[in-house]
């Protein structure tokens, strides 16, 4: 079954690098490494400064519930620990490694040898892994699902729907097997039955080399979806595949759905055949002004400099610096930041290529209205926001946007929109905790 | 290099439409009546366009110039204001007049409730009321187009003695008030679709206006269920009350209001559901008016009076985010 989501637009596809195999980008001189890259606590560094690091030694871990362990991606020597200024906007508690280009490996690598689905559970918590596509929400809590929301079906999520973005086709294009089999192996310790793949069909050819393999998985189907961005979004592709519609404030789980993207199940194999934890990803560096745009591999905590570059520089002035794809990804300040875990693109957009249009009035054209997917009404919400009026805005469900850009994207006056969402919904946060200081302080 | 890097919020990427291309689309939907208004009216009808559009331009460049606002008159938007008001009045309306409405629609109606976007009223139709209130006379004196059969002449002399003026809607008036006319004098259904009848400049052709109203739907300007709605509930009622309804709909500003005033972005409900409401609200009122009322037509006031209806609509109608349906129909599964 497949379901088309209400809403959605279809900006030009711009990918650029489909074509193009990864590279490996040779190790930098310097990696700077965050100490959070994920959704949860942040990690304490377990290095000091001055002290010899090889590929896979572990840097930072945290006793905290929710966290995920970080690992050092270079051999080379803690240089400094120190806050750093990150891509978004905050500081924090950052290791810098300066490396010695010998790319030792870390001892004791070797595959994972667990028998309980604890045991592979903490793995896969051990190994690092947060969703290569998306927030960073750690694998191994995503993979433990609430007690009484069992989960009975796989979704691998290879929609790729962001413009310029290649990294989830190319692993389609060079792992395929990996893939299939990593999914496999999440079927086998999650206990899930069945598995779809939900791919656009503007990657016709990745969704042959995939549907080729799948006899010999009966159960992994292969389903093509619409090319419609945001395709890609979870409630959005839950639905298309399975017709299930996530609630407000929900997680997939309350429908039995475990989202995974095509490039985190194919490392989770990787994984149990190596052990090698996650310490260098594919990401699609892409744009107008960059003089050779490539899917290359990183190490992670490369600086965005050293990637443009490795990539031959710019050819033409950026305008702006995107760390992920043009509808989502966060516009960087510095290139001095570094590609992170989930880092799955970085672009470098011309000034032809970006919005450079002024805001003027709304004109209740409605057009974004139209191209919202969670049914929202974008010009309320941005009107009542504008003048403060946050919990007025709450009323028109401003809290379940999913910042997917549409309606900015389409709206004729150039509002910005999602930027006053962003802000009313961090407001609305405020008003909320301020709410609960006080029924505290009351009691 | 140094780089000048933009910081700005997500998205990065926009379409390439604007506020003044959408504008220039509904302009260009409006040409083909435009055109149709001078062929039939002569030239006076260009003139009389030329000079409310002019009105309207100046009269927002003088605004913002006086209020010390940014200049808005690229938006093209008081363009279509001025276009429209032209095309909603006889063709012999006085340049003076058309002047007074011009400014009285964009600097009372739109500019001083907060200028584009936020006026609860349709502008044009705004001063073409205070118009019709103000100066009854001069407009409702109109000129018969320059095609008009013979057939529909001899009509017109029946009409023309008892009223001063004969527009097919003031015809099918005195028919419901036993006037002394009769429906073999009513203009033909060929006559109403090529606009070969008395009415103002840019309302008597409905073929023109829906090919203009076509353009809109394909272009995505407009979605189709106001003009519609508003069509087949006036057809309906009209059927009800035992009048003709194709007369109805192809007579008077019924088509114009429909495809062009109906479906202002400003004065038109957000959502779908409130959408259909509006405008089955506004065919109705129009008929009702037509019959029940003192004047034969009824079209502005039934919009205008919708209008006022919008922010209650539009209040009454908040949709519910994508995903909640499910969990309401779970509930009551359980
Ligand atoms: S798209 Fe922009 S101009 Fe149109 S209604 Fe939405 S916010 Fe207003
Ligand atoms: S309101 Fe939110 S969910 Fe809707 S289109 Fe805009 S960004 Fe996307």
């Amino acid at each position: 079954m497949i379901n088309h989501f209400k809403g959605g637009i279809h900006p030009p596809e711009s990918k650029l690098t489909a074509g193009l195999p990864t590279i490996d980008m040779p190790v930098p001189k310097q990696v700077v490494i965050p100490m959070s890259q994920h959704i949860g606590a942040p990690c304490e560094p377990v290095v000091k400064k001055g002290d010899h690091v090889k590929v896979g030694t572990l840097i930072g871990d945290s006793s905290a519930r929710v966290t995920c362990p970080i690992y050092s991606s270079v051999s080379g020597t803690v240089k400094a620990i120190q806050p750093i200024l990150t891509a978004a906007g905050t500081e924090m508690t950052s290791i810098v490694i300066e490396t010695d280009g010998e790319q030792t490996l870390e001892e004791g690598f070797g595959p994972v040898e667990a028998e309980t689905k604890e045991e592979k559970l903490e793995a896969i918590k051990r190994s690092g892994l947060v969703g290569l596509g998306g927030a960073g929400f750690p694998t191994w809590f995503k993979l433990t699902p609430p007690p009484n929301e069992p989960f009975d079906i796989l979704l691998i999520n290879g929609a790729e729907c962001e413009p310029y973005i290649t990294s989830d086709y190319r692993e389609m294009k060079e792992n395929p097997r990996m893939i299939m089999e990593g999914i496999m192996r999440v079927l086998d310790i999650t206990g899930i039955e069945k598995a779809l793949i939900g791919i656009e069909d503007n990657k016709r050819d990745a969704i042959e080399d995939l549907i080729a393999l799948d006899p010999a998985y009966d159960r992994i189907k292969v389903i093509s979806l619409k090319t419609r961005y945001p395709q890609g979004a979870e409630k959005q592709l839950i639905y298309a595949l399975t017709g299930r519609k996530v609630p407000p404030g929900k997680l997939p789980s309350s429908v039995g759905c475990l989202v995974l993207s095509i490039s985190t199940v194919s490392f989770i194999e990787s994984y149990f055949r190596t052990g090698i934890p996650l310490v260098k990803r594919r990401i699609t560096v892409s744009g107008g002004a960059v003089a050779n745009p490539g899917n290359i591999r990183v190490c992670i905590g490369t600086s965005l400099q050293d990637v443009f570059d490795f990539c031959g520089g710019f050819k033409e002035e950026p305008r702006k610096i995107i760390m992920g794809g043009p509808m989502m990804g966060v516009a960087q300040f510095s290139m001095q930041n570094s590609i992170l875990k989930q880092t799955n693109a970085l672009l470098a957009l011309t000034e032809d290529e970006i919005n450079t249009q002024k805001e003027s009035p709304c004109i209740r054209c409605g057009r974004c209205v139209n191209a919202c997917p969670m049914n929202l009404l974008p010009l309320q919400m941005n009107a009542l926001i504008v003048k403060g009026r946050f919990e007025a805005a709450e009323k028109y469900h401003v809290r379940d946007c999913i910042e997917c850009g549409c309606c900015s994207y389409v709206c004729p006056a150039s509002r910005h929109l999602v930027q006053s969402f962003r802000y009313g919904k961090a407001e609305l946060a405020l008003i909320a905790k301020a709410k609960q200081a006080a029924a505290k302080g009351g009691a | 290099m140094d780089l000048r890097l933009i910081g700005s919020s997500s998205p990065h990427i926009k379409d390439k439409v604007t506020t003044s291309r959408v504008m220039l689309d509904v302009i260009i939907a409006l040409l083909p009546a435009a055109l149709m208004g001078v062929i039939l009216f002569g030239w006076r009808a260009l003139v009389n366009i030329a000079i409310s559009i002019a009105a309207c331009v100046l009269g927002e460049y003088i605004w913002n110039r006086a209020v010390k606002k940014p200049q808005t008159i690229h938006d093209c938007s008081a363009i279509v204001t001025g276009l429209l008001l032209a095309m909603t009045v006889s063709p012999r309306t006085p340049f003076w007049m058309l002047i007074i409405g011009g400014l009285f629609a964009i600097i009372i109606v739109k500019q001083l409730f907060g200028g584009i976007g936020m006026n609860f009223l349709n502008p044009a139709l705004a001063a073409r009321a205070m118009m019709m209130a103000s100066w009854p006379a001069q407009m409702t004196a109109w000129q018969a187009p320059n095609w008009m059969s013979a057939m529909s002449t001899e009509g017109l002399t029946v009409a023309v003695d008892s009223v001063s003026s004969a527009t097919p809607l003031a015809l099918q008036s005195l028919i419901i008030s036993n006037g002394g006319v009769t429906s073999a004098q009513l203009p033909s259904y060929k006559d109403l679709f090529l606009g070969n009848v008395m009415g103002s400049i840019g309302e008597t052709c409905a073929l023109a206006l829906l090919i203009g109203g076509i353009y809109l739907i394909i272009r995505k300007i407009i979605s189709w269920e106001i003009p519609v709605l508003f069509a087949v509930s006036s057809m309906v009622l009209s059927l009800a009350l035992g009048l003709d309804p194709l007369f109805n709909l192809l007579s008077g500003g019924l088509m114009i209001g429909a495809i062009f005033m109906a479906t202002d972005y400003t004065t038109s409900p957000m959502t779908f559901k409130a959408r259909c409401i509006y405008a089955i609200g506004c065919g109705l009122l129009t008929v009702v008016i037509r019959y029940f009322g003192g004047y034969p037509e009824g079209v502005s006031y039934a919009i205008l009076l919708m209008n006022l209806v919008v922010p209650l609509l539009d209040k009454a109608f908040i949709p519910k985010s994508f995903g909640t349906l499910i969990e309401k129909k779970g509930e009551a599964a359980k």
